[in-house]
């Protein structure tokens, strides 16, 4: 437990003494107020926030694998990986402490975006209930893409690689049950089955379920596994390169 | 309080370690030459758990490195040879993360901090990041996060390059008094420095142990300086492996 509170710590140190995380919240901030209002928010006259839930997904596949790119690709490159290992910690701390303490950033520029909460009550009484329940689905969404990221991350020296690579893991995993993935899957003669189970990885239809105010177990529970699972193969990758020196 | 057996490491087809063994006690400090790629760094990285060996083991303070990798991490000051570290963090703020990491608790830290800035001399440049610090403080920084803890074993690879003279003769007058105390392991290519802070030497090429004696006896044995010792063991590239001396 001391390994993976001083990992974090220090990893959330990192971000807010670098211009890390100043460039990712102004970023991410402003990309997601413009998108809300270049689409039409007021001539919806609806007190929603459904336009800012709905262009999230989109902006965090680009923007949380930029995120992630760093968690493992820059420790290896400048070697502090060394350091880090030869200290009392684990793998298993390391990997999330770090992904917990990257998570807490992205946490931290959801709430950020409170203003936009507070310019819907302002303006209407919108559903308190689909805004908490857009918030959860929002953040575990992130923390699903963060995890796809970091295993990229731990892959690769470099970062850009690690970057290219996650913006496209996230992507089909986001898009995996939109028609057009399947109509270009169902072209290659795959069995139903096989389209229907990735129908059912596909993270949109689960997202969206949050947006109308349903929190089901099983898509919080699939959004957590999914990433847990992911974390695990951080681990064993991580463990993996390292032995291999 | 130092034993390694048969220790192997390979790289793909690189043999890197082929079988190092040898032990060293309290009060040991046991110099570790070889030349450019003979296996020194690899093995030292064995020893301080970063990376695990194919076949054969060692123990720490009766920890083996395998098995019990935490443990032995705990109770060894580790110098990389690169001296890794974060680089926007500064030697202060780096090594309170240190001492996070070893569980000094709080009221402890300050003095811990405060001795080992002084022992360093790093407290000029505690507040600048260490990125920007020059090779020789940067080392002494990575000396500091080996020393922090006090531990009973100390693994230093090459702890005095990039080092001017007037420091290089501090680092040594440090080792020489940390002695005492603790078993340490230090890899060079300095063959003075052997001569001036070493009672055992260890000497492997290509991943082989080639000899294990002390400076005095070498220098007897061979009837010249360390130097021409050295270079009768390590430069004569298809010659039998001498048996080492043994204490």
């Amino acid at each position: 437990m001391r390994g993976f509170l001083s990992v974090f710590k220090r990893e959330l140190k990192a971000y807010f003494s670098t211009p890390l995380a100043y460039v990712f919240l102004v970023i991410f901030l402003v990309g997601c107020t413009w998108q809300t209002f270049q689409q039409n928010f007021f001539e919806m006259r609806e007190a929603s926030l459904r336009i800012f839930f709905d262009q999230l997904p989109q902006l965090f596949i680009l923007l949380v694998p930029a995120m992630a790119m760093r968690l493992w690709a820059e420790e290896r490159r400048s070697n502090s990986i060394e350091l880090l290992f030869t200290l009392p910690i684990t793998p298993v701390q390391a990997v999330l402490a770090k992904f917990f303490a990257c998570w807490a950033v992205l946490a931290l520029a959801l709430v950020l975006t409170c203003p936009m909460v507070i310019t819907v009550s302002y303006l209407g009484s919108p559903d308190a209930g689909t805004i908490v329940t857009g918030y959860l689905g929002a953040l575990l969404l992130a923390g699903m893409y963060l995890a796809i990221g970091s295993f990229f991350s731990c892959l690769t020296r470099n970062q850009v690689i690690a970057f290219v690579l996650g913006v496209v893991a996230c992507a089909l995993f986001f898009f995996a049950g939109s028609p057009y993935m399947l109509n270009l899957l169902a072209g290659f003669q795959m069995p139903a089955k096989l389209l229907e189970a990735v129908e059912s990885l596909s993270l949109q239809s689960r997202f969206e379920s949050f947006q109308r105010g349903v929190i089901g177990l099983r898509d919080v529970g699939f959004f957590l596994l999914l990433a847990a699972g992911w974390l695990w193969a951080n681990i064993v990758a991580l463990k993996e390169r390292m032995a291999a020196g | 309080m130092i034993e390694v057996k048969d220790l192997r490491k390979a790289f793909g087809p690189i043999v890197a370690v082929g079988g190092v063994s040898f032990a060293a006690a309290r009060g040991d400090v046991l110099g570790f030459l070889g030349p450019n790629g003979a296996g020194k760094s690899t093995t030292m990285k064995m020893l301080s758990c970063f990376l695990a060996p194919d076949s054969g083991t060692a123990t720490v303070v009766g920890y083996d490195i395998v098995d019990q990798p935490v443990e032995v991490r705990r109770r060894i000051g580790y110098l990389a040879e690169n001296v890794p570290a974060y680089d926007e963090m500064t030697p202060e703020s780096f090594l309170r993360f240190v001492c996070d990491v070893r569980g000094i608790p709080g009221k402890d830290r300050p003095e811990a901090i405060g001795r080992v800035l002084d022992s360093c001399s790093l407290a000029g440049v505690m507040r600048q990041p260490i990125g920007t610090l020059s090779k020789g403080y940067r080392r002494r920084a990575g000396l500091a996060q080996a020393l922090i803890h006090d531990p009973p074993v100390l693994i230093l690879d090459e702890p005095t390059d990039g080092l001017d003279p007037n420091q290089k003769h501090e680092i040594r007058g440090l080792i020489k008094r940390l002695a005492k105390e603790k078993c340490i392991i230090v890899s060079t290519h300095i063959l003075e420095e052997v001569e001036a802070i070493c009672n055992r030497m260890v000497i492997i090429d290509r991943g082989q142990m080639r000899v294990d004696s002390t400076p005095a006896k070498l220098r007897e044995e061979f009837g010249g300086t360390l130097e021409q010792v050295f270079r009768k063991l390590t430069v004569g590239r298809d010659a039998a492996p001498v048996a080492g001396g043994t204490r």
